[in-house]
């Protein structure tokens, strides 16, 4: 039996795995790696801009299609680059294995070039990391590291991979499966606790459903909308949750949580049942804890046990896979009267209904009508922002349009590269990716890489020239003390704000966009959104950019100011 | 008393890999859990380590401890010691300098009455050795700190395993 190298060893896992696309950028000690890669053709090679670009785009993919996503970066700050990354992933339970090269062995601790102990800096934000020490155990690694992030709740695994391993001749085999002691995640829901659940349900007055991110993670949408059909119960969801219902679904509420709509958060606030699953109760979700959902009881699936009780104590906990459990819920629930329930949510929902003022000015709300009149499927990426919560407003879904966006990190520069990922992942759906102004410029240059590979992503910037969710704050808290948040200040403005006109904007997106050969369109009116989203449309070999010039005064209403109730919120102003 | 902040002990199988103990203590730091005390060895199997960590902390803090030490990965087993019957025993030196004649002769005493052992010896210093349960090393300390101006101490930490028939800690 001959031997190989572990370059080689890791290629030939690739293969094994069916990655059909590595994010890679290369550098002094992933050489070996890259070289490997050139001599095959199974996984195709990425090369992005920038190692976060690189993240963002595996997490894209992985979002998207529901594949893991693999990275390679070099050592030292290839691997730091994708810090924000894995922290994004693993917040968000997205599967990802990285690798990052690493200096021999015999180097390591001694602060040679280029080393950094990446391992030890993402410990805590990733699901699993290691350095490889030994060449035997490379092909187990690399298959746990598979296995791990894809399974239980999932999430990014970091291999570091000294150079000298990787040079070394080893065995050739890649197992083909997997024991880890240590880890065995359960799936399978227990049935008297299920039925437990479903007692409460049917006692309840005011059930609700409170759907996150889980459900969409195990692919559970299907078996929840019987759910729901089945039993007639309103659902609200969490931003990671959208989507689960079809927008025109009349069970559904709407997002809830700090800019979640108006009946959405009052149902929260008065239901007496809440049946939430795949949700994190995150603080952006509960507001002030104590006042959360005051009146319920909480039953809470999820498939990490740590995730139940965590922020707010549950009454019956089920750990479990979402489509497992849901799919033995489904066998044994009935109907639930509860339409004096529903008139109430109803009625909440006709005095505060979601809208902005929708004149002849452009405002995001149009702007995000237009992209549902236009498009009735496909993927819609955002950044992080006020356009994200604006999207999670006014987006409308089906099970044909997905939502991709950085909840749990809040990571601006998403929404870009995760785009490019998306769109790599689906090649025949259309890509939205919806950013601010501000987000845009922190990883606009993996543009470049939308072009190289005739993406055709139609890519809105809502431009306000400002931080607007910072300056919304400010504006709201801070007595319009607009620290750090105009992105239209030159030195001339030093003592002459509001006293000269603002200086031109930089950069000039049209122009930005002409340097990297794609159309693009700056839209100003209300008038001109259809046109740019069918010019967008007729692209089909390279990116469409839009920009919408919006008023900063737009503002994200209702919001819950952080930390108070769920229940106080602020409808306008 | 629900809520109430008190000593708890969890002993914690975990692989015997690099990283692990920085995994764990970094979770402890992370997360802002209190930690009291930490031990880790080997176990009969050596690709096995077994921790012994003591921790300050109410129900809810407690059991979220316990949830977030089972999802590593390098976790295999958590063991809540708290109220099950376990043998504990800690690894205690004080040494004892500036010692006089009188001063010495008591020190010989009060080992003897705590059951620790004089181990190491010169003209005005000596160091005592104990290995009792952390409370029992408590009072030691204590009565050394009262009645000598010159000690220095190091403590190692808990370790503990179930009780076959009787418990002492």
């Amino acid at each position: 039996m001959r031997g190989i190298t572990g370059s080689k060893l890791l290629v030939k896992a690739l293969k094994e795995e069916n990655v059909e696309y590595i994010f890679g950028y290369p550098g002094g000690y992933a050489t070996d790696i890259f070289d490997e890669l050139y001599k095959q053709d199974h996984t195709q090679l990425i090369l992005p801009r920038h190692e976060q670009g690189l993240i963002h785009a595996a997490d894209g993919y992985a979002r998207s299609t529901g594949k893991v996503g693999v990275c390679l970066v070099t050592s030292g700050p290839g691997a730091t680059n994708l810090v924000t990354g894995i922290s994004t992933a693993n917040y968000d339970s997205v599967p990802l294995v990285c690798f990052t090269g690493q200096v021999p062995l015999h180097l390591m601790g001694n602060d040679a070039f280029q080393e950094v102990d990446i391992v030890g800096i993402c410990r805590n934000i990733c699901k699993y990391a290691v350095t490889v020490r030994n060449r035997e155990d490379l092909g187990r690694i690399i298959k746990e590291a598979f296995y791990i992030a894809s399974t239980g709740r999932p999430g990014p695994v970091l291999i570091d991979l000294p150079q000298n391993v990787m040079k070394e001749i080893g065995p050739s085999e890649y197992p083909d499966s997997v024991n880890i002691r240590s880890y065995k995640p359960n799936y399978s829901a227990h049935v008297g606790q299920l039925k437990k659940a479903i007692r409460m349900l049917e006692k309840a007055k005011r059930p609700l459903f409170m759907v996150g991110g889980g459900v969409h993670i195990s692919g559970a949408e299907e078996a929840f909308g019987k759910l729901a059909a089945t039993t007639g119960v309103p659902v609200v969801t969490t931003i990671m949750g959208k989507g689960v219902l079809d927008a025109d679904d009349p069970q559904l509420v709407g997002c809830m949580g700090m800019h979640g709509c108006y009946a959405a958060n009052k149902a929260v606030s008065e239901c007496d049942l809440l049946f939430s699953i795949g949700t994190r109760f995150n603080d952006r979700i509960t507001g002030k804890l104590y006042e959360f959902a005051p009146k319920a009881q909480i039953i809470h699936i999820d498939i990490d046990t740590a995730s139940i009780s965590r922020n707010v104590t549950v009454h019956v906990p089920i750990v479990a896979d979402a489509k497992e459990a849901i799919d033995k819920l489904n066998e044994y629930v009935k109907p639930i009267e509860c339409e004096s329930w529903k008139e109430r949510i109803a009625q909440w929902d006709k005095e505060y209904p979601l809208g902005m003022n929708v004149n002849n000015e452009i405002t995001p709300q149009n702007i995000l009508d237009g992209v549902n009149r236009n498009f009735d499927e496909g993927i819609i990426v955002t950044d992080v922002g006020q356009h994200q919560m604006w999207t999670t407003q006014f987006l409308k879904l089906s099970p044909r349009k997905k939502l991709l966006t950085s909840g749990g990190l809040g990571t601006m520069g998403f929404g870009l590269p995760a785009a490019i990922g998306a769109q790599f992942g689906n090649p025949d759906k259309p890509v939205i990716c919806i950013c601010g102004d501000g987000g845009f410029q922190m990883t606009e240059q993996e543009l470049a890489v939308a072009v190289a590979w005739e993406l055709p992503i139609t890519i809105c910037i809502m431009n306000n020239a400002s931080l607007g969710m910072v300056r919304q704050m400010q504006k709201l808290f801070y007595g319009k003390r607009y620290s750090g948040t105009c992105l239209n200040m030159h030195k001339s403005c030093l003592g002459n704000c509001g006293a000269c006109e603002c200086p031109p904007y930089i950069p000039d997106f049209q122009k930005l966009a002409a340097a990297y050969d794609i159309p693009s369109v700056k839209v100003t009116s209300a008038a001109e959104i259809d046109e740019a989203f069918v010019k967008a449309k007729a692209e089909t070999k390279r990116p469409f950019l839009i920009e919408f010039i919006i008023d900063k005064e737009n503002l994200v209403l209702p919001m819950v100011r952080g930390g108070d109730a769920l229940e106080d919120m602020i409808l306008e102003c | 008393m629900k809520n109430e902040m008190k000593k708890r002990w969890i002993s914690l199988y975990v692989e015997n890999q690099v990283g692990v103990l920085a995994k764990i203590s970094g979770l402890f730091s992370g997360k802002n859990y209190n930690i009291h005390s930490l031990t880790v060895g080997t176990t009969e199997d050596p690709t096995i380590s077994r921790m012994t960590i003591g921790v300050i902390s109410n129900d809810e803090v407690f059991e979220q401890i316990k949830k977030q030490l089972n999802r590593c990965i390098e976790v295999i087993k958590v063991i809540d010691f708290t109220t099950i019957p376990t043998h504990m025993k800690e690894v205690l030196f004080v040494r004892v300098n500036k010692l006089d004649y009188r001063g010495k002769d008591e020190l010989f005493h009060i080992a003897n009455v705590f059951g620790a052992r004089i181990t190491d010896y010169s003209k005005d210093s000596a160091l005592v050795e104990s290995c009792q349960t952390e409370s029992k090393n408590n009072d030691l300390i204590g009565l050394l700190r009262d009645t000598y101006k010159d000690i220095e101490v190091v403590r190692g930490g808990n370790v503990a395993i179930e009780s076959i028939f009787m418990s002492d800690r």
